[in-house]
């Protein structure tokens, strides 16, 4: 498992199930702290040379947003979660009454966007991390 | 026939339920905040009905209670409830693994089985779902499936259910109640004159008769409240009472529909950017020992910044079309 595949697939699963309502069954601490983030120093080492401190503590706070990413652009596709029956909510108090599936439905093509956007930084991140640490010197932590 | 007020009494039923657990073990407060939830939840078509009669107490009542929730709020402290003990918890979860994810993806896929098709179910020339609201009244009812089919698979007695939920609501305390209310919030503006106040002196700053403006005042006021606030939640009443209804919708014929889901997910881009949403940004840094304070939001701000550029866009290009 590289890498980007594990993160990638971790942002789809996790968005997957936000929108399937299962948000709490995954989280920076359900997940994150025990699984995700040390399968990605592992996969990470996988280039030949061990992360510098720098390095791992990168790669740990990428896990952690892609957890968030995963998260919030994926809740919001599931007609009864809190963002969903707030937007409903507020429309009803001002007479306007709609269906909550028509809005989670127009939460789907930024659920997408975000997928590609965070999919692609997740790969040019990998990448950044194979060049040998003494070409990256300082990038790395960034 | 099934109606969104059968799914408002079942979650009466459920709360009061909560208070009577609490009120055995003597702890007042969550009691008595449950208690009058479960009233209010109960009682909404009762006060509603009254009020069409104009008849003004029950709703003066329901507005007492309100006040009530919220001097109770603070004193909601987070006792440590008993959970089953982490052993039992272990074997049962060996012993049922994956069929345990069953009952919970019934909630989703009941809820969407009845929005899609609920309409179309009629028995003796009454319809099963009553139009309004048909999606909820699904989750509602996919619940109870739900609940049923978790007591059938762990063969736990069905009151396990209720004392879990509870376990679960006491948890999170008055938070359980946050999205309601910030959705009330957007009542409050609207007859308070807080909306209309805002759209003048959004009208002064931008050149509302440009739709484009009126896109950018809007995405772009989402992500700073919600930064400032750590919560999306509480600027999309905010802003979409300001900006969105009178300028957006009002002025340019928006869908609100699509205006209230991107500009919803608007605000979260904000929510990747900023400290105040410590459950996301900070937590994670203390729990992965990282050194910077800042170092998740580093990792995540180029994505939320990109995806803001698409909200926008696709804003602008949504919402006038449809």
């Amino acid at each position: 498992m590289t890498l980007p595949r594990l993160l990638i697939a971790y942002l789809g699963l996790r968005q997957v199930l936000s929108m399937c309502g299962l948000t709490n069954v995954a989280g920076q601490a359900q997940t994150v702290r025990p699984l995700l983030a040390p399968m990605a120093e592992a996969a990470a080492e996988k280039r030949g040379a061990p992360l510098t401190l720098d390095e791992r503590h990168a790669v740990r706070a990428f896990s952690a947003g892609t957890d968030n990413i995963g998260l919030f652009f994926g809740e919001d596709v599931f007609v009864a979660l809190g963002g969903v029956l707030l937007i409903q909510g507020f429309y009803a108090q001002h007479g306007i009454e709609l269906e909550p599936l028509h809005i989670a439905l127009w939460a789907l093509p930024t659920a997408i966007a975000a997928f590609v956007i965070h999919a692609l930084r997740t790969v040019l991140f990998s990448r950044r991390l194979q060049r040998p640490a003494s070409e990256a010197t300082g990038e790395a932590s960034r | 026939m099934l109606r969104i007020e059968h799914a408002y009494w079942l979650m009466a039923a459920f709360l009061a339920g909560a208070a009577w657990l609490n009120l055995r073990e003597r702890r007042w407060s969550h009691a008595a905040f449950w208690g009058v939830l479960a009233a209010l939840l109960g009682g909404g078509d009762t006060v509603l009905r009254a009020a069409a009669a104009h008849v003004e107490l029950p709703a003066q009542l329901a507005g007492a209670g309100v006040l009530v929730l919220a001097a109770l709020s603070p004193r909601m402290h987070r006792g440590h409830l008993v959970e089953r003990d982490a052993a039992a918890r272990e074997a049962d979860a060996c012993r049922l693994r994956h069929k345990l994810f069953g009952p919970a993806l019934l909630i989703p896929l009941v809820t969407l089985l009845v929005a899609l098709f609920g309409g179309m179910l009629v028995v003796h020339g009454v319809a099963l779902f009553a139009k309004p609201q048909m999606t909820l009244t699904g989750l509602a009812l996919a619940c109870v499936v739900a609940w049923i089919a978790a007591s059938a698979v762990t063969q736990a007695r069905p009151r396990a259910g209720l004392v879990e939920g509870r376990r679960l609501l006491d948890t999170l305390g008055w938070a359980a109640l946050l999205p309601l209310t910030l959705a009330a919030l957007g009542g409050v503006f609207a007859a308070t004159g807080v909306g209309t106040a805002l759209a003048d002196l959004v009208r002064m700053v931008i050149p509302v008769e440009s739709a484009l403006a009126c896109v950018l005042a809007y995405g772009i006021g989402m992500v700073l409240f919600t930064v400032i606030m750590g919560n999306a939640f509480a600027a999309f009443p905010v802003l979409t009472a300001g900006i969105g209804l009178p300028l957006l919708i009002g002025m340019h014929g928006a869908n609100p529909a699509i205006l209230g889901a991107i500009g919803m997910v608007t605000g979260y881009c904000g929510t990747l950017f900023t400290p105040m949403a410590a459950n996301y940004n900070i937590v994670p840094v203390a729990l992965l020992d990282l050194p910077r304070q800042s170092a998740v939001i580093r990792a995540q701000w180029k994505t939320g910044a990109a995806l803001l550029a698409v909200n926008l866009l696709l804003m602008y290009f949504l919402v006038f079309r449809f």
